[in-house]
Order: structure tokens, then C-alpha cells, then sequence
């Protein structure tokens, strides 16, 4: 790859679609793989993928997910039309879950996922608006 | 150790007879919360727990795992062997809880650095 290129892949997540969870990700992932991204890096941008496609299956409705490869750095862009965060802080908290039941029997909807992905990536950047939506955006270098 | 030497030793069933078996385990990790284990679990440790459904397949992926036991009989879904079979997931099971299972490997040395 030059310096001014870069590899862009969209995906749809469907939401409540908990059989075609982490799709996405792995698609970047063997990308990823492809380009000869360390394995660390890209266990790393994976793990902050599927987590937010899994919370865009639960909480959203659906959304799409974004990932724009460059030389230097990987980014993921996750958005969804759902329905908002109304306490960002709140739901950055470890432990803190909306998740229905089901969800929670499934193993997900411990209030891990947002930490999470604020661990594995170097930039991290959350906006949600109540009755609109959330977006987040990750970075992930790819020589840390 | 092996996976391959794991199911001989723990009498594993094996799920997925396409998957690799011969390949190193460094570690293991016991939870059934798929978040705990995405943010805690590490490539070619193995997973044991209790969590029977597709997504498992998944994060073994994702992570690298080296194989995931399932404890205590749980039902393994059909969906998720068909997935682990495409994925090259290693599935092992076994009728023993996850804490008779995660005492048998520390035994082996697996989770001793």
C-alpha cells in the first residue's frame, strides 16, 4: 500500500441477528491478515469490531460498520440509527448493561463491551444522541 | 501440550472432527460471558465453558483460540458445528463441570507459566 492509499469495507449488521454476529469482523480480520498486519493488532482491532457489532445486534436495531485500512493505522467506524445513549459516562462503565434477559443468557450484556473496545484500541470516540443514534470511531495503530 | 493429547487425557469427545487437533495450547481461560473472555482470553489458550450457542465460534475465531471445551454436558447447537466446521474451530466436550475440567488442566501444567 502507498502512503496516500487505503483499503475501505462496508458491512450491514442486521439487527437481533445474533447467528451472523462477528461477520464483519472477520472479514476485516482476514483483510487484515492479507495485508500482513502483526497478529496482535489485528486480534485487537477485532475484538473492538465484533463488540460493537454485537451491541449494535442488541441495543440498535441494526447499523453498519466501517473500516478503512491505511499504512500506518487501521479505522473503525461503527453507526447505527438505535435507539441513543441517553448517560455516555454511565455506559462506559464496566458492569453497567441494559441488555434484556435473553441476551444476558446468551453470556453478552455484561457491561463489558464499551470497555472493551476503549482498551484495545488507541483512539476511541463516542457520539449518541437520544432517538437518533450512536456512533463510534476507533483507531487502531498498527506499530503499538 | 497438544489439543490432540488434551482429549486423550480428559476423555474429550471430539465435536468437530475437521478441525486441527495438532496444534499447541498455551493456557486456558474459564467464563461464560463472551465479553469477559474477548477482552481476557489470549491466541491458542483453550476456553472452557458452558455456553453452547453459535457466537462461541466466533470469538474462538476472533482470538485464536486453540479449542473450546464445553462443560457439563451442555447441548452444542448443530448451528455452531456447522459454523466451527467452516471456521476451523476446534469443539471438545465433556460431562464434567468447568471447575472439575479447568482443576485437570492446571494439574497437566496448562495455565502454569
Amino acid at each position: 500500500m502507498s502512503e496516500d492509499k487505503s483499503v475501505k469495507m462496508n458491512f450491514e449488521v442486521i439487527g437481533e441477528d445474533f447467528d451472523r454476529a462477528g461477520e464483519a469482523s472477520a472479514k476485516i480480520k482476514r483483510m487484515l491478515q492479507h495485508i500482513g498486519i502483526p497478529a496482535e493488532i489485528i486480534r485487537r482491532i477485532a475484538i473492538g469490531t465484533y463488540e460493537a457489532e454485537i451491541n449494535v445486534i442488541i441495543h440498535a436495531g441494526g447499523g453498519e460498520v466501517e473500516a478503512e485500512i491505511f499504512p500506518e493505522y487501521t479505522k473503525v467506524i461503527i453507526s447505527d440509527h438505535g435507539p441513543g445513549i441517553p448517560d455516555i459516562n454511565l455506559a462506559l462503565q464496566e458492569g453497567y448493561s441494559t441488555a434484556p434477559d435473553y441476551v444476558r443468557q446468551m453470556g453478552f450484556g455484561a457491561g463489558m463491551g464499551l470497555p472493551n473496545m476503549v482498551n484495545c484500541s488507541d483512539k476511541f470516540d463516542i457520539q449518541s444522541t437520544v432517538g437518533e443514534g450512536t456512533t463510534i470511531t476507533m483507531e487502531f495503530k498498527h506499530n503499538s | 501440550m497438544k489439543v490432540s493429547e488434551l482429549i486423550t487425557t480428559l476423555e474429550l469427545e471430539v465435536l468437530v472432527p475437521t478441525a486441527d487437533l495438532n496444534v499447541d495450547v498455551f493456557g486456558g481461560y474459564a467464563s461464560d460471558l463472551l465479553s469477559n473472555v474477548m477482552g481476557q482470553a489470549e491466541p491458542k489458550m483453550v476456553w472452557i465453558t458452558m455456553q453452547g450457542h453459535q457466537n462461541i465460534v466466533a470469538i474462538a475465531s476472533l482470538i485464536g483460540l486453540a479449542a473450546i471445551i464445553v462443560t457439563a454436558d451442555t447441548k452444542v447447537e448443530a448451528d455452531t458445528l456447522a459454523k466451527a466446521d467452516l471456521n476451523n474451530v476446534a469443539i471438545l466436550a465433556s460431562k464434567k463441570s468447568t471447575y472439575e475440567i479447568c482443576g485437570k488442566l492446571y494439574e497437566l501444567g496448562i495455565g502454569r507459566v
